[in-house]
């Protein structure tokens, strides 16, 4: 079952900047794909539009059967529940706890207590980090606070899930146990779109990956491990 | 159930907000307890005129003195002639006689000059008092009354009353612009102070998009906050307006140096007072808010 169709695709800046060219992509419910490229290649660009930060200029972006790119902004919340994002630099709320944080994603949404709670904290129970629900992000090492991130994107149970870079401020042991977590989330059935240029990471996981460089796709690789010619 | 919930937690987002960013809540709440004060004397003064207008309004008075030499039925014509007019609340017949008993009564001098007259040497003249609508175009009034014929001089106080009245209808238009000028300015002054509070919170609001908050999610906090904003800003002024124009009220005995000038009084004047100043702070507050959150929000 196709999760993604993303077709001819451009995106240009206001600036003037096109950061992606006429780009297509599938991606079935369940994968684990990568998305790597140098430093300004348009993997965020494309991350980006997948969850409706920015539009497209042309072409369109079916997820689940809805054309993204067509959204309108009041409307982007609707996607946004359905999705995890997470990122490089984990955007945590450095007021609140990690139960906080992660409860933050659905309170939202109405729920008592108890729901609210019970799903907290079987995300946290589920991506860790184990035992600090009550401490604050400061508190934490950066693997943790990624990991609090991600718990934070998952407790919605959301069939996919968006990673920008998330193992770029890590180093390469911790960027391994992020990747182990992502990994398990993904074989509870979450389809994962990861964009990175950690090439050890790409290598090791072994899933499909598809290579960008200034904005178009380069190469796909099944099974693939990172082309490093131009890195 | 469900639109509760998200209200209570907003409720509770919403002080929590206020504590953490608390400098700059008392910026807001100050700037609002400062306007609201001198609303509140401007609508207590705006009160009080209105009153004391409304006052010189019932009680002004022409007197339409009548020629000595009428008999009782060209007295019974004139006063015909008066109920035809225009702006005629209530009118009433003095004889002299009359007059002369009232004004012996009203003090022991006239009592002594005016004890000997007989009905002859009494110099005074048959007058009626007219009562009239409109204060304002009482010269009019007079004026047809004049034409009457067996009334030979007409008073009102020429000019005073229309002066008085313009001034003070001048007072309290200005009254109301500054009024409405301030709390236009509040409101924006609210604003800006909010935007600040929200600017730190920038963050929070694009997490909070980020992981699927509506523009509703977002904006109700903070409207919530502003609603707090103004009921805690309009304390101090609706205490100072209880406690403050009951003290003067006693103080002046109810009127400002003449019978002319009454006060309003207190019951249920200053809960009325009170309700309006509450009403504009939670107004001002939550517009405020409202304003100051919607260039976070992608709509
Ligand atoms: N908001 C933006 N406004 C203008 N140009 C942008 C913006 N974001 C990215 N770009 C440009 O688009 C290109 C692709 O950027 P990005 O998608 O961030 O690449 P990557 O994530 O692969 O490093 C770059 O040239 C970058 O400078
Ligand atoms: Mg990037």
């Amino acid at each position: 079952m196709e999760l993604i169709r993303v077709k001819n695709v451009l995106k240009q800046y206001k600036t003037g900047i096109t950061a992606v060219y006429d780009l297509s992509l599938k991606v079935k419910k369940g994968e684990f794909i990568f998305i790597i490229g140098s430093s300004g290649s348009g993997k965020s660009t494309l991350i980006k539009m997948l969850y409706r930060e920015e539009r497209p200029n042309e072409g369109e972006i079916i997820i689940g059967g809805i054309d993204v790119a067509k959204l309108k902004n009041h409307k982007v919340y609707k996607l946004r529940r359905k999705l995890g994002i997470v990122f490089q630099d984990y955007k945590l709320l450095h007021k609140l706890t990690v139960y906080e944080n992660v409860a933050f994603a659905i309170e939202i949404l109405g729920l008592n207590q108890k729901e609210i709670r019970e799903k907290t904290l079987k995300a946290l129970e589920l991506v860790g980090p184990k035992g600090k629900a009550k401490s604050y992000p400061d508190q934490l090492s950066g693997g943790e606070q990624q990991r609090v991130a991600i718990a934070r994107a998952i407790v919605n149970e959301p069939k996919l899930l968006l990673c920008d870079e998330p193992t770029g401020n890590l180093d390469s042991k911790t960027s391994w146990e992020i990747m182990k977590v992502l990994e398990n989330i993904n074989n509870l059935g979450t389809t994962i779109i990861m964009a990175t240029h950690d090439k050890e990471v790409v290598n090791k996981m072994k899933k499909r990956v598809i290579q960008i460089e200034a904005g178009k796709i380069e190469k796909i690789h099944e099974e693939g491990t990172y082309q490093n010619e131009a890195v | 159930m469900k639109p509760f919930r998200i209200l209570y937690r907003n409720i509770r987002d919403a002080l929590k907000s206020i504590f953490r960013n608390f400098s700059l809540s008392i910026a807001s709440i100050s700037c609002i307890t400062i306007t609201l004060i001198i609303v509140a004397i401007s609508m207590i003064l705006s009160f009080n005129v209105e009153n004391v207008t409304n006052l010189i309004r019932k009680d002004f008075t022409i007197i339409a003195f009548l020629d000595n030499k009428l008999t009782e039925e060209e007295i019974k014509q004139v006063e015909e002639k008066i109920t035809k007019l225009d702006n005629i609340d209530e009118y009433k017949y003095e004889n002299k006689i009359e007059i002369a008993e009232s004004m012996q009564d009203s003090s022991d001098v006239f009592k002594t000059i005016m004890e000997n007259w007989d009905e002859e040497d009494n110099p005074l003249q048959d007058t009626f008092l007219i009562k009239v609508v409109d204060a304002e175009n009482i010269n009019i009034t007079a004026n047809e009354l004049k034409k009457i014929e067996g009334i030979t001089v007409v008073r009102y106080g020429e000019g005073i009353v229309e002066n008085l009245l313009s001034v003070f209808g001048i007072v309290e238009k200005s009254l109301i612009v500054i009024v409405l000028a301030l709390i236009v300015v509040t409101a924006f002054l609210i604003s800006n102070t909010i935007k600040l509070t929200i600017f730190s919170r920038k963050r929070e609001i694009e997490i909070m998009r980020l992981v699927g908050a509506s523009n509703l999610n977002i904006k109700l906090p903070f409207i919530i906050e502003g609603l707090f904003l103004g009921v805690l800003g309009s304390l101090i002024p609706i205490i100072l307006v209880i406690y403050g124009y009951r003290a003067l009220f006693k103080y002046f005995e109810g009127q400002v140096f003449t019978p002319f000038l009454q006060l309003v009084q207190p019951l249920p004047f200053v809960y009325i007072v009170s309700s309006l100043l509450a009403l504009i702070g939670v107004f001002v507050g939550m517009w405020g808010s409202a304003r100051a959150v919607k260039k976070y929000l992608k709509i």
